[in-house]
């Protein structure tokens, strides 16, 4: 068994609240395998993407991380002076965002940006670096990428953008890519490109991917494992096929059931009642409580441990532990 | 690219025409011809010799005349000879330009990168102790009236330190730092809390942009996110504010050229103020609206410059 | 009318105005909730512009006391007169609390009693500077006055209806921003005549332009909003939709103007009085008078020097709270800080 590219353990990352410091990640623990896609699933505000930034601490400010250990590649990225957290930033993990919009610099040359991607970890030459954009533009399957390369930004469209996103994530040939919602702000058919462009950098390249996304659509395309996300923790996590097909936390089954579906035709929409409660009203014990349809007496006061439903399937919940035991 | 400059232009124009239109409300609709002439001649000046001034200045011609000539004056720029001194504006205006601008230039390029530099630190460091504390400091020297600043300096420099001249200018350029190193010093500082709050907004709007969060997210460090990310996309602003300046620096300062005596543009303006002498008062005032008119339209075309975006509209 | 009738009656109707205000914005929650913001981030610049309130309305309510001596028979004093002594004036100058004149050592009518001393013709220099406040609130309120309701009617008709009226209005806006506002007032100012409401016209003039620009651009914003398409297919009329879904939502723009502009005309009128075309018995005109007394030896320093306090304070405290007002009013910060 080969070490995990990412290992989070117990991550607690915080922002100003109300009342002090709300936990915003709370004791999130997962681990990605090299060659692997994880997927983490959650409604918006769940904390998805203030994990994915944490990775790469890279969480604004006033948030900070307060505990919790992030291995990449075996290096402990927490203890790690700026310096090297620069070196390791786009070159052993890179990151890629919702916004192709607004995520490049509208006054720079695409390829200006890549290359610059390129210069902050390399020393080559402006050409070398040039024509290494250009490859990538290509691999990543941009059309006319030569041409491409003086483009701006706004000249070109969502999922070209996206496109050279992917392409200046990829130019140092990191070992995790951190996908933090990539096809939510495209057209759908824009979204399945640049999947299938996704599952090609994973297969050619051995990539670990961690994919954070609210559609299970998405998720069900491109990864190998889910972890399902509620308020800050982690609710529960195993293969594709185990959560999508038989899931057993509460929260999942209500998540899969609102989806609609042609089989359920002519039915009112399930939904989950209730809303995500804010930071400053968690229950004690499990997160999910106020909204859970199976809910008994230890779930408000005591955070479940994590029960184990097979080798890589596990699930935080009372009402899980207490069918697992019988 | 082309019809955009033509209609810019045109339209330029058009306001340059509503301008002196206003002038001329202003100044010949409800200004006394009787009036000028005693100023200018002498209040115990005979009827006869007040009424030859009028005509001389062709004050007494039919108002559509004088509408007509005023225009044409104007936009050939045949300004005339002063109602008080009858000296000729257009020599007046020549000569006051050089005064002005020795002292307005310099002072702006060093308070405009004096504010940059401080408003990027600031920026950089926002919402901490050091961030608050200039804040603060910048908030104190922006509710001081510029007439303590350059009163007080005069006080304090001239006279009890006694480092440079209270006032005065020799045209001699060997004397001349001399002479305008006080007015520099005060008038590049004096802006300086009002431009770093401001420079400060903007950066902080930038800082805030996906794009900066990319840059990071590829390892950029701070000192090239602040200056080639940040700083490069805050050139709009920081353009318009520079060009915007421009015409201000030919017309001088009206305050410290008078506290400076410094004999420029601004000299001529309260000069001709205090004494009433409109056809000088009116020279300036569509002078400096014709630059900023200009530097209005030259500033949308620097725009393209600074940010591709706008290139081709 | 007499003056100080006038004047006594505008107080009253100012009262009566913000009694009003405090009614209205006790009414609705978001503004007091501001409010109540506000007095806790800045009770200080609060309590100062109260107290400058205070001395200008004080200063507003005058009358003519018959059975008092001298000029008081014949002329209204105000609530800030009658703090002082009749007859205060003294001859010439004298340091603060002196017991003699300063140049020349004569003998003073009212010995020690010249808290800030006075100025070259006697008067009480903090009597004047207690007066300056008053004409500095005209200024600023009866400016504001103005340039409010002006910048509201254009900007919101430019905004709203755009077409010929936005491009009759922006020309206007263009000509006007084009003079350069100093020389612009100066021009007003030289044409129209020296007297207070001509300065104040001028002044009001002069700043609905940048203002009015700022309203346009919200209500151009605000006219694509959902809601007011949805209130003009349930018939609602331009009037009603403009006062009743556009108007309210550019208050905080108002508010937050308003006091930046007060701070921004006070000092320009110092400029103005230095020019000789000020307001009488403001600060600046205090400064310009006094300006020439530094060169003496030894030299006269407290009637520039109060001047300069009345008005600083009076400027920082407004700026603060303005500061305040917009971080708290505006959209945008409001974001940031949730």
């Amino acid at each position: 068994m080969t070490a995990p590219l990412l290992e989070v353990n117990e991550l607690v990352t915080t922002f100003p609240a109300e009342t002090g410091r709300a936990a915003v990640v709370d004791g999130l623990s997962l681990s990605i395998a090299a060659g692997e896609v994880l997927a983490l699933v959650g409604e918006s505000g769940c904390g998805k993407s203030v994990t994915a930034l944490s990775i790469l601490r890279l969480v604004p400010k006033p948030g900070r991380i307060e505990s919790g250990r992030i291995r990449v590649a075996g290096r402990d990225v927490r203890a790690l002076p700026i310096t090297e957290m620069r070196a390791v930033r786009g070159a052993l993990a890179a990151m890629i965002f919702q916004e192709p919009m607004t995520s490049l610099n509208p006054v720079q040359t695409v390829g200006a940006q890549v290359v610059e991607a390129i210069r902050l970890h390399e020393r080559v030459s402006a050409d070398v670096a040039r024509r290494r954009c250009v490859d990538l533009f290509e691999r990543v399957g941009i059309p006319d990428a030569d041409a491409r390369f003086e483009s701006f930004p706004h000249q070109l469209s969502g999922g070209l953008k996206q496109r050279v996103m992917i392409a200046m994530a990829l130019s140092m040939q990191p070992k995790l890519l951190i996908a933090d919602e990539p096809t939510t702000a495209l057209d759908v058919t824009i979204q399945a490109q640049i999947l299938e462009l996704l599952r090609e950098i994973r297969d050619r390249f051995g990539m670990a991917i961690l994919l954070i996304s609210h559609n299970l659509g998405v998720v069900n395309e491109l990864a190998d494992r889910v972890a399902v996300m509620y308020a800050g923790r982690v609710a529960e996590e195993g293969t594709r096929t185990e959560l999508l097909a038989h899931p057993r936390h509460p929260y999942t089954q209500r998540l899969l059931a609102s989806i609609p579906s042609r089989t359920r035709r002519g039915e009112p929409l399930a939904e989950i009642p209730g809303v995500v409660p804010s930071p400053g009203e968690w229950p004690v014990g499990c997160r999910f409580t106020t909204r859970c349809h199976r809910a008994f007496e230890p779930c408000a006061e005591i955070v479940p441990d994590a029960t184990a439903i097979s080798d890589t399937h596990r699930a935080w919940c009372h009402a899980v532990a207490r069918e697992e035991s019988s | 690219m082309l019809a955009y400059a033509v209609r810019r232009l045109a339209y330029g124009f058009l306001v340059v025409l509503g301008v002196l239109g206003l002038l001329f409300a202003l100044f010949f609709v409800y200004a006394d011809p009787h009036d000028m002439a005693r100023r200018a001649v002498g209040e115990k000046a005979s009827p006869g010799v007040l009424d030859d001034w009028i005509k001389q200045h062709g004050y007494d011609r039919p108002k559509l005349e004088q509408l007509r000539d005023h225009y044409w004056k104007m936009l050939t720029f045949d300004f005339g000879r002063s109602d008080l001194d009858d000296v000729p504006i257009a020599r007046r205006l020549r000569e006051g330009a050089g005064p002005s601008l020795v002292f307005t230039v310099p002072a702006f390029a060093i308070g405009l990168l004096l504010a940059i530099q401080l408003s990027l630190f600031v920026a950089y460091f926002r919402d901490s102790y050091i961030d608050r504390t200039i804040l603060l400091i910048a908030v104190l020297e922006m509710s001081v009236s510029i007439l303590l600043y350059i009163i007080g300096g005069q006080f304090l420099i001239g006279k009890i330190l006694n480092w440079f001249p209270i006032s005065g200018f020799d045209p001699d350029p060997a004397l001349i730092p001399r002479f305008i190193a006080m007015p520099v010093l005060i008038y590049s500082l004096a802006g300086v809390g009002g431009d770093v709050r401001f420079y400060r907004t903007v950066f902080i709007e930038e800082m805030n942009r996906d794009y900066v969060r990319t840059a990071r997210a590829k390892g950029a460090g701070d000192g090239r996110v602040m200056l080639r990310h940040v700083l490069r996309n805050s050139m709009i602003p920081i353009l318009t504010n520079v060009v915007t300046a421009i015409p201000f620096l030919f017309m001088g300062s009206l305050l410290i050229e008078s506290f400076f005596g410094i004999p420029g543009l601004g000299a001529v303006t309260v000069d001709a103020v205090q004494a009433n002498d409109f056809s000088t008062l009116r020279v300036v005032v569509y002078i400096d609206a014709l630059l900023f008119i200009v530097f209005q339209i030259v500033t949308d075309f620097t725009y393209t410059l600074a940010d591709p975006r706008v290139r081709f509209e | 009318m007499e003056g100080y009738v006038v004047s006594n009656a505008v107080v009253g109707a100012l009262v009566a105005g913000a009694a009003y205000t405090v009614r209205a914005v006790r009414r609705s929650r978001q503004w007091s909730q501001a409010f109540r913001e506000l007095g806790r981030r800045r009770p200080i610049a609060l309590c100062a512009i109260a107290f400058y309130v205070a001395l200008g309305l004080a200063d507003s309510v005058a009358w003519i006391d018959a059975s008092a001596t001298g000029i008081a028979a014949y002329e209204p004093s105000s609530l800030v007169d009658r703090l002082f002594p009749a007859e205060f004036q003294e001859r010439s100058y004298s340091a603060p609390f002196a017991f003699e004149e300063f140049y020349g050592g004569a003998g003073l009518r009212h010995p020690g009693q010249h808290w800030l001393g006075t100025d070259i013709r006697g008067r009480d220099v903090l009597h004047m500077a207690l007066k300056g406040a008053r004409v500095a609130l005209l200024l600023g309120g009866l400016t504001s006055l103005i340039v409010i309701p002006l910048a509201l009617f254009f900007g919101m008709s430019a905004g709203y209806f755009g077409g010929r009226i936005d491009e009759a209005v922006f020309f206007a806006i263009s000509l006007l921003s084009s003079i350069p506002t100093l020389l612009l007032l100066i021009a007003l100012i030289v044409a129209l005549g020296r007297g207070p409401v001509q300065v104040c016209f001028a002044m009001g003039v002069t700043s609905w332009v940048g203002f009015s620009r700022v309203i346009r651009g919200e209500t151009l914003k605000l006219r694509e909003l959902d809601y007011v398409a949805a209130a003009r297919a349930l018939g609602a009329s331009d009037a009603r939709i403009l006062l009743r879904h556009i108007l309210p939502n550019v208050m905080h723009l108002v508010v937050i103007t308003f006091v930046l502009l007060f701070s921004g005309m006070v000092l320009t009128e110092a400029v103005l009085a230095f020019l000789g075309i000020g307001l009488d018995g403001s600060w600046g005109q205090m400064i310009d008078q006094a300006r020439d007394e530094l060169a003496r030896d030894p030299i006269v320093y407290w009637n520039i020097l109060a001047a300069f306090a009345a008005l600083f304070f009076l400027i920082l405290s407004v700026n603060r709270v303005g500061d305040a007002i917009r971080d708290i009013l505006d959209p945008r910060t409001v974001r940031e800080n949730v």
